[in-house]
């Protein structure tokens, strides 16, 4: 009894958190009036688990990362729900997060090893790639002897990308089971719906064609985010890889924002960004 | 005149294979992949002595450069080997995002470069890959010219850190460095000393270079030849000492003219000395189907070409002083 209400109280803490985010996200986008907001707040449920709860990780940042827990973001345009994630957490000070996108900012539009900006393993926005590359370095852990777990996120849209197949097919090959890979599963891309633009069909068949441990969760749902993401942690080295698939709604959390693909890459305006505050409210300080 | 002799012919890669294995030897970290061209690329021996550090990644590229990429976060430095066509142009973008913009510490070996890959012809004669591997930010490229200097590079670049293009070939050519030699990245080889034409050759053409400057040598003409076996970054200094002493240039290579070696060459004499310059080099054309004695002829790669570009060169240089 007494750890379920320690546990309520976590994810009340987490879904604060979650909530801040969202503001960042959308006062970055508003600030230099680029970006991506419609992705980034779709997956904010997911990086608040994993960062707040799910994965071992060290914020004061070492490349190498041995014994730690691994995170690449493949699909990079969804930079700012990372950055503010990574800043919340402790990778750097939030006051930098005003500097999106702006000249000499290490928050560049993608993310980039370029600028050393301390949580960033690799540069991502050219998509497809970051698969194979989570799969490298789990290779190296394994060779390393050290038991930390890679995990990764990918677009759907990210899918229609060939190398993704490449890499797919070889995990599981491989035994690349120290590997949780999620697909941000919202059903747009920039050009409409991927079910018109290109479509996607059953991804938990295909994934299990390829020999994939498929698990599937509700993106925007934080208790079921973490529940399933401690699953795919209990099922780790057990010699498949595993494929989440999440399923959320682009722009979740800023009503006016949720379900259009419009929102993919559009900042809003003055009068939309107040709008967007005014639904996420909660008790924590803004950049 | 320095004399070069040789006792035996071996192919390039066999230098690789070689090297690999060593590299391996002195250092636990070195690991290699290969897309489904063991036995080509010579990886044979590495894979015997090191099962568990090499990755067998299939015939999938992208892949392989995006896995090698990853390697390297906690430790490991692979070494990527398939053909030069499908180790530049196939995945330019995976190795210009996920390894030269991420700083990644990877030796992207390349096999089968150029025309001397022979009668697969063009699809696979790559002459465009120095090109592209050199206009990447912080890529170490390197072509070298025989068997033990190809051996001795691909050691000395795992003791590099950084992103590294090293290209080599396909056929059996002379031995004619030493097997002891010290390789310095980014420093040039002083081949022979002379002092009417500078002929700086990389690759295979080095060989080609020294027989041209036998026969210049019977003609009359001393030509100092210089082995830049690192493209980039490129050993300024030996270059522009050569040409202030000689006063004109051919560059050789197993490229396209454009955006090759001769290209680095010719912007730096722009910048600093301007001679009169000519190119050995594929004429902005595919290959073709034939053996590499007679792909390496039609398209003016061979040493009596070299020896018609000095001629050339050593007119304008006439011509220009009066």
């Amino acid at each position: 009894m007494q750890s379920e209400v320690k546990e309520t109280l976590q994810l009340e803490e987490l879904e604060q958190v979650a909530r801040q985010v969202r503001r960042d996200i959308v006062r970055m986008v508003h600030g230099c009036q680029s970006g991506h907001p419609g992705g980034s707040l779709g997956c904010t449920d997911f990086f608040v688990a994993l960062y707040f709860k799910v994965m071992n990780h060290n914020p004061a940042f070492n490349m190498d990362g041995v014994g730690e827990d691994l995170f690449f973001l493949s699909n990079g345009h969804i930079s700012p729900v990372w950055y503010s994630v990574l800043a919340r957490s402790g990778y750097f000070d939030v006051s930098e997060l005003k500097t999106f996108r702006k000249l000499d900012s290490r928050l560049q539009g993608h993310p980039t090893t370029h600028e050393e900006l301390p949580g960033v393993r690799i540069a991502s926005g050219s998509l497809g790639q970051g698969l194979s590359v989570a799969i490298g370095a789990a290779l190296t852990k394994k060779l390393n002897g050290d038991t930390g777990l890679v995990f990764t996120l990918h677009g759907d849209g990210e899918l229609q990308e060939g190398q993704i197949w490449e890499a797919a097919l070889f995990a599981p090959h491989n035994k690349v089971d120290n590997l949780i890979s999620t697909i941000d599963v919202n059903g747009q891309q920039i050009d409409g719906p991927t079910d018109k633009v290109l479509a996607l069909g059953n991804l938990r068949a295909k994934w299990e064609a390829f020999g994939w441990d498929v698990l599937e969760m509700n993106g925007n749902d934080l208790a079921d985010v973490i529940r399933v993401l401690e699953l795919a942690k209990a099922k780790t080295f057990k010699g498949r890889p595993i494929m989440i698939l999440m399923q959320t709604n682009m722009g979740h959390g800023v009503d006016f924002m949720m379900g259009s693909h419009k929102w993919h890459g559009v900042a809003p305006n003055d009068a939309q960004l107040e709008q967007a505050l005014a639904q996420l409210t909660c008790n924590q300080e803004d950049y | 005149m320095k004399k070069y002799t040789y006792t035996e012919s071996k192919d390039t890669r066999s230098g690789f294979g070689a090297g690999l294995v060593e590299a391996g030897r002195r250092n636990e970290n070195v690991v290699a992949l290969c897309a489904d061209l063991v036995g080509s690329l010579k990886m044979g021996d590495f894979i015997k002595e090191f099962p568990e550090r090499f990755v067998q990644v299939g015939i999938a590229e992208a892949n392989m450069m995006g896995i090698a990429a990853g390697m390297t976060i906690g430790g490991k430095i692979p070494f990527t080997g398939t053909f030069a066509n499908f180790s530049t142009g196939r995945v330019y973008d995976q190795i210009r995002q996920s390894i030269a913009y991420s700083d990644k510490n990877v030796k992207i070996c390349a096999s089968h470069a150029g025309l001397t890959l022979g009668e697969d012809g063009a699809t696979h004669q790559i002459l465009e890959d120095l090109g592209m591997m050199k206009m990447l930010p912080g890529m170490t490229v390197i072509n070298p010219c025989d068997y033990n200097q190809t051996k001795a590079a691909t050691i000395a670049i795992a003791d590099h850190h950084g992103p590294v293009y090293l290209r080599f070939g396909r056929p059996v050519i002379p031995v004619f460095t030493p097997a002891d030699q010290e390789f310095v990245i980014g420093k040039a080889w002083m081949v022979n000393e002379g002092t009417d034409v500078s002929i700086i050759a990389t690759g295979h053409l080095v060989w080609e270079a020294i027989k041209a400057g036998e026969k210049l040598a019977e003609m009359g003409i001393s030509a100092e030849i210089i082995n830049i076996h690192t493209i980039k970054p490129l050993d300024e200094e030996a270059i522009l000492k050569s040409v202030a002493k000689t006063g004109c240039v051919v560059s050789a290579e197993e490229h396209n003219r454009l955006g090759g070696l001769g290209d680095s060459i010719a912007q730096l004499l722009i910048r600093n000395t301007p001679v009169p310059m000519e190119y050995v080099a594929v004429n902005d054309t595919f290959g073709e189907s034939g053996t590499p004695e007679q792909l390496m002829k039609k398209y003016g790669l061979d040493d009596e070409h070299i020896i018609k570009a000095v001629q050339t060169v050593m007119a304008r240089k006439k011509t220009a002083a009066q």
